[in-house]
C-alpha cells in the first residue's frame, strides 16, 4: 500500500480522505518520502518546505475530523512551479536574481488552492523566468525526465511535469507561455493543461510574457487535471485580463459531455520535421476516435508557420519589459561591483540572469527599440490577429483539434543548449494556442520505441475547457497509458 | 536684432483619489517613508495593476473643464526607462492615444496696475493623458535613499502648444490651470507638496520667424513664481548666448531658485528611447456619451466666466471679483449671502476686506469659520434697514467672526440699536448745546462745520447707537429755536 | 525588415545588460538567426489587419477608489538588499 499511495490519483485520495482510510497527513509524508527518495534522480524540486506542508496536512485533518472539510482537493499536497507566488516561501523563478526573494503575499490561484484545503508542496525547478523548454536554462539544475534521466523533462514547467510523473505530487500547478504546460506534460507522460487565457487569475504568477501567460494544471488523469483547474479558475479583481465567466462543474462534465465531436486535424502539423514515431501514435488517436463515431474533418490553419516567428517578438517584447524591474534595487540580486547607480542595473542584471534570459531580453528590447517597432511588434501584432482568426474560423467547423503536442519525444539533455533557433522550433505546436488564446491539453498516448512518452494535444475553443476535458477523458478511459509509471 | 520667446509647458498634476492610479493601497502625502505601499506598488513578481476608476473620472472632468476633446477609445502604454525610483523600471503611461486631445486655458496677463484687469488670452493646448507617479529619491553625500510612497499617485500630464513667449504668460497660465484643477476638486495642486510640477520647453528665435529655435528643456521649477523666473532667466540667456555669436543647444537644466540661475543636467544616462508598447496587463477605456454627460454635470462654473457673471450680474468692480474668483469657497460663500440680503456690493466688501483680514489673522481656513454666509447677510441687511450704523456693524463683525452668534442677537445683547427716537434725542441735543455755547455761537455765526462738533458730542453721549441723520435733523432743529 | 544585425551594443545599454565581449559575439551570431527566421513575417499580407494586443477584447476593467491597508514598512523592505532609515538605499544617484 505505501509504496504505491504517491501514485493514487487526486481523485483516489479524496476518496480514501473521504472514507478516512488515510490521513492527509499519511499522505503528504508518503509525498516527503518519496520526494527523499527519488527526486536526487529527478531532480524536480528546487526546495520544499516538509514543516509548512506537514502542519497544513494536520490542519485538513483537524477540517475533516470536525466535519468542515473544504471539497475534493482538502488535505491533497499540489506541486507549485517557482514561479507562483506563496506567502512566506521562495519565489526564485529558478533564476540567482530572486535567488534570496520570498514572497510576502499569495498568488490569487495560491489563495484559491489554499481556501479549497490544499496543501502547496514544494518550489518546483522550470527554465528561468520560464523561458525554456527543457529545463536546462535553471539556474539551479537541469530537471531529469523520469522515464530517462538523461532525457529532458520539458519546460518551462519541467519540474511540474517531472514531479507528477515521479509521483513526488500527485497534482501541480505550472504556467505556459508557448507550450511550457502541454510540452513537458507530453514529454513526460501525464495531462497537462493550458486553459483560455483570463481563465485562471494571473495575480502572483511571475510575468514572462502577459499576453501568453496562463496557470494550468498537471496530473495523471484527466479527471485529476480537471478538479484541480476548477479550484483556480474563475474571475479575479486582481487581474485586469480576467474573464468573467460562468465556470461549469467540471467533473461532472466529464460523464455528461458525450460527444461525438467533430474534431479537426489541421494539416500544418503533420507535415516534415514530425519524428515517425510520434505522427504513428497521433495517426492512432485519430483513428480512435473516429472508431468512437467523431466526424473527422481535415481543417487548415495557414498561418501556423509563423507563429514562432510571431511569438518570438511578442513573447521577448513583453519579457523585456516586465523583467525590468529585476535590477538589483528593491528586492532582487544585487551586485557588490557596482560604482553608481547606473552601474548597479548592469552589473546586477548581467549577474542575476542566465544567458537565455539575457538573450531574450536583448531581442525583445530590440524589437521595440527605436525605428524597429512597427516592422516587428506592430506586424508580428497583426500576424497574431491572423493567427487568432484561423482558430476561430476552424472552429466554426469543428469542436476541437487533434494534433501532435511535440514534433519527437523527449531530447537528450544538451542536445539543443547550443542552438536556441532549434530550441524555439521544438514549441512549433504548442505556441499557437497561447497566440490565439485558446486552451489545449496534452494526454499520454504513447510511448517511442526506446520508452519515451508521447503526448497528443487538443485543441479547444475559448473557454470551452469542459469540452477538452471529456474529449480528452474518451480517449484516456480506452487506454492504459496514464497508469504506466516510470521506474525509478 | 530682437528676439522672441517661445514657450510650452508640461505640467503633471496628482489626481487627488483615495488609492492609488494601479494599486489599492492609499495615496497621500507627508507619511513616514515606504508605509503607502504594498506588493503592487513596489513592481513585486507577480503583481498585475487595476486602474482606479475614479482617476479616470477626475481626468475626463480635468479635459471637460479644459475644452479637450474626450478620446472614445484611450489605451495605456508602458514607457520604459531604469530609474531607481521607479519600480518596476516602466512607467504606465499612454503615448498615442492620450485621453484627453487639444483643448485651451483662458489666462490673463498682468494689468497696468492691480486694479486694473490685464488682457485674456487663450493657450492651446496638445493633450493631458494619465500616468503613474514615481518614487522619490533622497540624495546623501555617498548614496541615495529611495521612498516609494509617492509611487503609482495617479498623475496627469498637461502638455500645452508652444503658445507663450514670457515668464509672466507662463505664471498666468500656471496660475489659471490651478484654479480650475483647484476648484474642479481635480487636485489640491499644492507645489510644496509636489502635486504640481512645471517642465519648461523654451527657445527663441528672431521676432517675426516662423520656425522654432533649438530648445532648452527646464526643470525643477517648483513653485509658480519660480516658473516666472526660471523662464526670464532662461530667455535671457539664450538671447544672450546668440547675441554674443554662439548658439543654443538643446539640453536640459535644472533651475535653482536660491542661486537664481539654471545648470545643465546630466542626462546623457538617461535613455531617450522609450520602447512605448500597449500594455498587455491594462485594457483600453471606452468613454461613452452617457459617462461625458454625468462628468458634465459635475462640472462648476469657470473661474472667469463666473468673473464676467460678477460683472454684468452684479456690477462688482475688478478689484473685488479678483478676491472672490480665484476662491471657489469664498465665491459660494459670498454668492449664498447675496441671496439672502440681494446686496452683492456690501456683501462683496466685508468679504474682501474684514472677512479676509480676520481669518488670515486668526490662521482659520474658511471652512473651519464659525461665521458663515448668514451672518453677513444678516449685518448687511441691519444697516441697510437702519438699525445699527456702518461703524457699529464693524463691532458686530469682530463679535460673530469671535463667537458665531446672529448679528441680530449680538446687537440686541449689547444693546447696539440705533437710537432714532426724536423725543429722546432732542433731550440729549439740548444738554449738548446747553454744554458747548462756543459751538452754538459759531454756528450761529454761520459756521456750517460747528454743527459736525455737537454732532459728535451726541453720538459720543448715545455711544454711536444714534442714527446720525436723526441727530442732524433735532440738531439743526433745536439751534434754530435759540 | 531585411534585418541588418543587432546593434548589440545599443540594446545591451537599453536594457542595462553588461555583456562581455564573448557574450556580445554570440547572442548577435545567436539572435541573427532568429531575426533571419523571423524575416518569414515578410511574406504575410497584413493590410486592413488590426493588430492584437490582447488574447481577448474587454475594455473598462477597473476597481472603485477605496483604500486598502498598506504592507507594513519591514515587510516591504523585507527583501531589500540595503535599507536605512525605513528607505532602500542605493548608491549615489547623479542628477
Amino acid at each position: 500500500m505505501a509504496e504505491s499511495l504517491y501514485y493514487r490519483t487526486a481523485a483516489e485520495l479524496s476518496r480514501a480522505l473521504e472514507s478516512k482510510e488515510l490521513s492527509s497527513e499519511e499522505i503528504v509524508r508518503s509525498v516527503i518520502e518519496r520526494t527523499r527518495a527519488v527526486d536526487d534522480k529527478v531532480s524536480a524540486f528546487i526546495s520544499f518546505d516538509e514543516g509548512d506542508a506537514l502542519e497544513r496536512a494536520r490542519a485538513s485533518d483537524r477540517r475533516r475530523a470536525e466535519g468542515k472539510a473544504l471539497g475534493p482537493l482538502d488535505g491533497i499536497p499540489v506541486g507549485i512551479k517557482d514561479v507562483l507566488a506563496v506567502e512566506g516561501q521562495p519565489l526564485t523563478c529558478a533564476s540567482r536574481m530572486l535567488g534570496k526573494f520570498v514572497s510576502p503575499y499569495d498568488a490569487t490561484a495560491i489563495a484559491r488552492l489554499k481556501a479549497a484545503g490544499a496543501v502547496p508542496w514544494g518550489r518546483l525547478n522550470m527554465d528561468e523566468f520560464a523561458m525554456g523548454s527543457s529545463t536546462e536554462n535553471s539556474s539551479v539544475k537541469t530537471t531529469s525526465n523520469p522515464w530517462n534521466t538523461d532525457c529532458i523533462p520539458g519546460g518551462s514547467s519541467g519540474g511540474s511535469a517531472a514531479c507528477v510523473a515521479a509521483g513526488e505530487a500527485p497534482i501541480s500547478l505550472g504556467s505556459d507561455t508557448g507550450g511550457s504546460i502541454r510540452q513537458p506534460a507530453a514529454l513526460c507522460g501525464v495531462v497537462g493543461m493550458k486553459p483560455t487565457y483570463g481563465l485562471v487569475s494571473r495575480y502572483g504568477l511571475v510575468a514572462f510574457a502577459s499576453s501568453l501567460d496562463q496557470i494550468g494544471p498537471f496530473a495523471h488523469t484527466v479527471e485529476d487535471a480537471a478538479i484541480l483547474l476548477q479550484a483556480v479558475a474563475g474571475h479575479d479583481d486582481r487581474d485586469s485580463s480576467s474573464y468573467r465567466t460562468d465556470i461549469p462543474d467540471y467533473r461532472k462534465e466529464l460523464s455528461s459531455r458525450k460527444g461525438p465531436w467533430k474534431l479537426g486535424i489541421p494539416k500544418e502539423y503533420f507535415g516534415e520535421g514530425l519524428d515517425p514515431e510520434v505522427a504513428r501514435a497521433i495517426e492512432a488517436a485519430i483513428d480512435f476516435y473516429r472508431g468512437e463515431g467523431c466526424e473527422i474533418v481535415d481543417v487548415s490553419l495557414p498561418h501556423t508557420e509563423h507563429a514562432v516567428g510571431v511569438y518570438y517578438i511578442i513573447a521577448t517584447a513583453e519579457a523585456s519589459s516586465n523583467l525590468a524591474r529585476y535590477d538589483g534595487v528593491r528586492y532582487s540580486h544585487r551586485s557588490a561591483e557596482a560604482t553608481d547607480a547606473i552601474d548597479l542595473y548592469f552589473k546586477s542584471r548581467a549577474e542575476g540572469f542566465g544567458p537565455e534570459v539575457k538573450r531574450r531580453v536583448i531581442l525583445g528590447t530590440y524589437v521595440l527599440s527605436s525605428g524597429y517597432y512597427d516592422a516587428y511588434y506592430l506586424k508580428a501584432q497583426k500576424v497574431r490577429t491572423l493567427i487568432r482568426r484561423d482558430f476561430l474560423q476552424a472552429y466554426e467547423k469543428v469542436d476541437a483539434l487533434l494534433t501532435p503536442t511535440t514534433p519527437s519525444p523527449a531530447f537528450r539533455k544538451g542536445e539543443k543548449t547550443d542552438d536556441p533557433l532549434q530550441m524555439y522550433l521544438s514549441d512549433i505546436f504548442t505556441i499557437s494556442a497561447n497566440l490565439a488564446g485558446i486552451p489545449g491539453i496534452s494526454i499520454p498516448c504513447g510511448f517511442s520505441e526506446s520508452g519515451l512518452p508521447i503526448g497528443l494535444q487538443i485543441l479547444g475553443q475559448p473557454f470551452q475547457e469542459a469540452d477538452l476535458f471529456a474529449i480528452a477523458r474518451r480517449f484516456e478511459q480506452a487506454h492504459d497509458y496514464h497508469t504506466r509509471h516510470p521506474s525509478l | 536684432m530682437e528676439y522672441e520667446a517661445v514657450i510650452g509647458l508640461e505640467v503633471h498634476v496628482q489626481i487627488k483619489t483615495e488609492s492609488k492610479m494601479f494599486a489599492r493601497v492609499g495615496a497621500g502625502y507627508g507619511r513616514e517613508p515606504n508605509t503607502l505601499t504594498d506588493p503592487v506598488v513596489l513592481g513585486l513578481p507577480g503583481t498585475l495593476p487595476v486602474m482606479n476608476k475614479r482617476a479616470i473620472d477626475q481626468i475626463i472632468k480635468a479635459g471637460l473643464m479644459l475644452g479637450c476633446e474626450i478620446a472614445p477609445v484611450c489605451k495605456w502604454d508602458r514607457k520604459n526607462y531604469f530609474y531607481p525610483d521607479s519600480p518596476k523600471n516602466y512607467q504606465i503611461s499612454q503615448y498615442d492615444q492620450p485621453i484627453c486631445i487639444g483643448g485651451q486655458l483662458e489666462i490673463e496677463l498682468p494689468g497696468s496696475s492691480r486694479n486694473v484687469m490685464g488682457e485674456h488670452k487663450f493657450i492651446e493646448l496638445t493633450r493631458i493623458h494619465l500616468e503613474e507617479d514615481v518614487g522619490k529619491l533622497n540624495h546623501f553625500e555617498n548614496d541615495s535613499l529611495v521612498d516609494y510612497n509617492r509611487a503609482g499617485t495617479p498623475l496627469m500630464e498637461i502638455v500645452s502648444e508652444p503658445d507663450m513667449h514670457s515668464g509672466d504668460e507662463a505664471y498666468a497660465y500656471l496660475t489659471a490651470l490651478r484654479q480650475i484643477m483647484v476648484q474642479g476638486g481635480i487636485s489640491d495642486c499644492d507645489m510644496e507638496k509636489g502635486q504640481l510640477r512645471c517642465d519648461a520647453n523654451i527657445s527663441i528665435r528672431p521676432k517675426g520667424a516662423d520656425m522654432l529655435g533649438v530648445k532648452v528643456e527646464l526643470k525643477n521649477l517648483n513653485s509658480i513664481s519660480g516658473v516666472r523666473n526660471g523662464i526670464d532667466f532662461e530667455i535671457k540667456r539664450q538671447i544672450k548666448v546668440v547675441q554674443s555669436g554662439g548658439q543654443v543647444i538643446q539640453e536640459t537644466r535644472r533651475w535653482d531658485a536660491d542661486a537664481g540661475a539654471a545648470t545643465p543636467m546630466r542626462t546623457k544616462e538617461m535613455a531617450h528611447d522609450y520602447r512605448y508598447f500597449p500594455d498587455p496587463d491594462l485594457m483600453p477605456v471606452r468613454v461613452d456619451q452617457d459617462w461625458l454627460q454625468r462628468i458634465r454635470e459635475t462640472i462648476p462654473e469657470l473661474p472667469f466666466e463666473r468673473q464676467r457673471r460678477y460683472f454684468d450680474e452684479f456690477d462688482l468692480p475688478y478689484t473685488v471679483t479678483s478676491v472672490l474668483v480665484p476662491d471657489l469657497k469664498l465665491s459660494d460663500f459670498f454668492e449664498e449671502a447675496v441671496k439672502e440680503c440681494g446686496e452683492p456690493k456690501a456683501v462683496a466688501n466685508w468679504i474682501a476686506n474684514d472677512l479676509l483680514r480676520d481669518l488670515s489673522a486668526a490662521g482659520t481656513p474658511i471652512d473651519d469659520s464659525k461665521l458663515r454666509p448668514e451672518h453677513i447677510a444678516g449685518l448687511v441687511k441691519l444697516v441697510k434697514d437702519g438699525v445699527i450704523s456702518n461703524n457699529i456693524a464693524k463691532d458686530v463683525f469682530i463679535d460673530m467672526f469671535k463667537s458665531g452668534d446672529r448679528p441680530e442677537d449680538i446687537v440686541e445683547k449689547k444693546g447696539l440699536k440705533q437710537s432714532s427716537d426724536t423725543g429722546e434725542l432732542t433731550g440729549i441735543c439740548n444738554e449738548v448745546i446747553a454744554a458747548n455755547p462756543k459751538s452754538v455761537e459759531d454756528y450761529k455765526a454761520g459756521k456750517e462745520n460747528a454743527i459736525n462738533f455737537l454732532k459728535g458730542q451726541v453720538m459720543k453721549a448715545t455711544r454711536g447707537k444714534a442714527n446720525p441723520q436723526v441727530v442732524d435733523q433735532v440738531l439743526r432743529t433745536e439751534l434754530d429755536k435759540l | 525588415m531585411a534585418h541588418d544585425g543587432i546593434d548589440i551594443d545599443y540594446v545591451a545599454n537599453l536594457a542595462r545588460i553588461a555583456l562581455t565581449d564573448e557574450e556580445k559575439e554570440r547572442f548577435s551570431g545567436q539572435l541573427g538567426q532568429v531575426l533571419e527566421y523571423i524575416e518569414k513575417l515578410d511574406t504575410v499580407d497584413v493590410s486592413g489587419v488590426e493588430p492584437t494586443a490582447h488574447a481577448f477584447p474587454l475594455e473598462n476593467v477597473w476597481r472603485d477608489d477605496k483604500a486598502e491597508p498598506a504592507m507594513p514598512v519591514e515587510v516591504a523592505l523585507k527583501n531589500a538588499p540595503a535599507a536605512r532609515q525605513n528607505m532602500i538605499v542605493v548608491p549615489k544617484v547623479v542628477e
